[in-house]
């Protein structure tokens, strides 16, 4: 039996005195979707945080492929990060604003050594065009593009890491309904292709039935009984 | 008598502000084009379409803040003045997307409030000091007297657009634009905020421009709706009508592809292709290379807005859309 994509046990993340995450514990199967719903500030961003390393926990484990994440150092932990990535409700916050669409998208590529002259180019063309943005927009910086187009240049930026697993923090929430429908379709193509795994958060409970295998729902940091057993 | 009633002329609607052939373009490139409609005293008029379809550049340019090197033409008037310098921020104000980006981080937002007021009214500090109190309690700021002090980082997201919301009724405004109001915030908070929102206009009697993607919002919040595709009019008309039974094509798209009741489909139905980059457009019709219904006609000429069916249409084949508006557009992926 091979080890699930992502194995959380007993996750506890305190912000001071407060308990943010208490003792959460759930696992994601390689090309499944894991929703994570419940009211705000309840612990979803912070557990979705915290399984990409973003934050360290202050007690649990994080299995990535196997591999438990909370003890390695940060220069261990860089080599995995592109295969798990965030997508995140705001893009203008992911990337730079004096960067090129085109350089944010490509930039990936060029850090992990994928990038060559003659194709680099097109595949970063071929992004922007999969998640649905004219690839003339390109040549555009992030304040240069309506909230919509920037959103699709972050989530292009995101599949460009060739990543294993996908963080969605309200990833479509922001974003028009035929947008959306074309990025929920586009994600359940590159599940279906490649195998992601994705951590959905989400509150909008007609996407979610619709796209998510399994429900969390979380309460007050804690798993809700109310959630359906895995 | 009673024929008398049933043959009267349709109502004409009063209009607050009216706005004729709006263009805002880029260095030669049109972003809004011939954009014509109004808004009525006390109504919600949504406005929605795809990302990029030249909503934020409408309303900035009711509000004269268009971003630098865009121009505009056409005309706006408000209660027939095409002076509008007078009126904004105070008879049209705003509320934008972004609330930290409308408050100055380096004081409190009390502060800035009272400032917003004194600018408005003739009154003492400490009258505006306390107006503004009034206003964040008004808005449902837990401990207003206090919050005020604070400054605006130490503020949730939803208390930060709902003062932002408090800045923009200080001058009793006819007309709020609010862009996105709620975007950035989560499903609960979104709620919070459109309902303060909505409470706040009524107090007034304000009229609502709510630009926004979410059509289950403009299905409760609004009154009428402007669809717009590619800087232009697609559809406009009561909420009701328009969503209930659309007759512009690109109007029954965004419809398909809201996710529905039903089994578990992990594919929605969507629109296919993008839409065109300004400066970019298609011949003819604008929608028409993603259009199920287009025909020769749509790729010569672009149709003009025409009243059809108690709204307005621009299409040249809306009597031709179906009553089943989900089955015109194809679902998923092609395998
Ligand atoms: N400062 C600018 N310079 C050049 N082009 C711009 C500028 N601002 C907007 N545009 C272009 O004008 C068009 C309309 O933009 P606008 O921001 O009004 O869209 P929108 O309908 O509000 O979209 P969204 O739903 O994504 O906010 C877009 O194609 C956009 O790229
Ligand atoms: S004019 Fe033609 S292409 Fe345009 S929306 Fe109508 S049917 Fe479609
Ligand atoms: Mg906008």
């Amino acid at each position: 039996m091979t080890a699930p994509l992502l194995d959380v046990r007993d996750l506890v993340v305190r912000y001071g005195s407060v308990t943010a995450v208490d003792g959460v514990s759930f696992a994601l199967e390689a090309g499944e979707t894991l929703a994570l719903d419940g009211p705000s500030g309840c612990g979803k961003s912070t557990t979705a945080l915290t399984v990409l390393q973003l934050r360290r926990p202050d007690a649990g484990e994080v299995r990535f492929e196997g591999r438990e994440l909370t003890t390695l150092t940060e220069r261990e932990l860089r080599p995995l990060r592109p295969r798990m990535q965030p997508v995140f409700q705001d893009p203008y916050g992911s990337l730079n604003p004096r960067h090129r669409i085109r350089d944010a998208v490509a930039e990936p590529l060029k850090v992990q050594g994928r990038w060559t002259d003659a194709d680099g180019p097109a595949r970063v063309a071929a992004l922007l065009d999969r998640v649905g943005l004219d690839p003339s927009y390109g040549d555009r910086r992030p304040h240069e593009l309506s909230g919509g187009q920037c959103q699709r240049a972050g989530i292009a930026r995101a599949l460009a890491s060739e990543p294993r697993l996908l963080v969605l923090d309200e990833p479509v929430s922001a974003l028009d309904p035929s947008v959306r429908a074309g990025v929920l379709n586009l994600l359940a193509d590159l599940q279906d292709d490649l195998g992601l795994g994705y951590l959905f958060i989400c509150h909008d409970r007609a996407v979610v039935r619709h796209f998510a295998d399994r429900v969390v729902r979380m309460r007050d940091g804690r798993i809700s009984p109310s959630s359906p057993p895995r | 008598m009673e024929s008398e009633v049933t043959q009267a002329p349709p109502v004409r609607h009063p209009s607050l502000l009216s706005v004729r052939d709006l263009r805002v373009s880029f260095v030669g490139t049109e972003a809004v084009r011939r954009l014509s409609f109004d808004v009525r005293p006390g109504e919600v008029l949504a406005l929605v379409g795809e990302s990029g379809a030249g909503k934020s550049l409408t309303a900035r340019a009711l509000l004269g803040m268009l971003p630098r090197g865009a121009a505009m033409s056409g005309e706006i008037r408000l209660d027939g003045s095409a002076d509008l310098a007078a009126a904004r921020g105070r008879r049209i104000s705003l509320v934008p997307q972004d609330a930290l980006s409308a408050l100055s981080p380096v004081h409190p937002v009390g502060e800035q409030l009272a400032a917003a007021v004194r600018s408005l009214h003739r009154v003492s500090r400490a009258e505006a000091r306390e107006r503004a109190v009034a206003a964040l309690d008004r808005v449902g700021i837990p401990d207003a007297a206090r919050r005020a002090r604070a400054y605006p980082h130490e503020y949730s997201g939803g208390m930060r657009q709902r003062a932002v919301i408090a800045m923009a009724m200080l001058g009793e405004p006819d007309l709020v634009v609010a862009d996105e109001p709620t975007t950035a915030l989560d499903a609960e908070r979104r709620e919070q905020v459109l309902r303060v929102l909505a409470e706040q206009r009524e107090a007034a009697g304000a009229a609502l421009l709510l630009v926004t993607h979410d059509l289950d919002v403009v299905r409760d919040h609004a009154d009428r709706v402007l669809v717009m595709y590619a800087g232009r009019l697609s559809e406009l008309g009561p909420v009701g009508e328009v969503l209930n039974r659309p007759r512009a094509p690109y109007t029954a798209g965004l419809l398909a592809c809201l996710p529905q009741d039903g089994p578990r489909r992990r594919r929605l139905p969507t629109l296919p292709g993008t839409p065109p980059a300004p400066g970019a457009l298609p011949p003819g019709c604008a929608f028409a290379p993603r259009c199920p219904l287009a025909a020769d006609v749509c790729r010569t000429g672009e149709p003009e807005p025409r009243t059809v069916d108690g709204r307005l249409v621009a299409c040249h084949r809306a009597d031709e859309v179906p009553a089943d508006t989900v089955t015109l557009f194809a679902e998923g992926r092609p395998a």
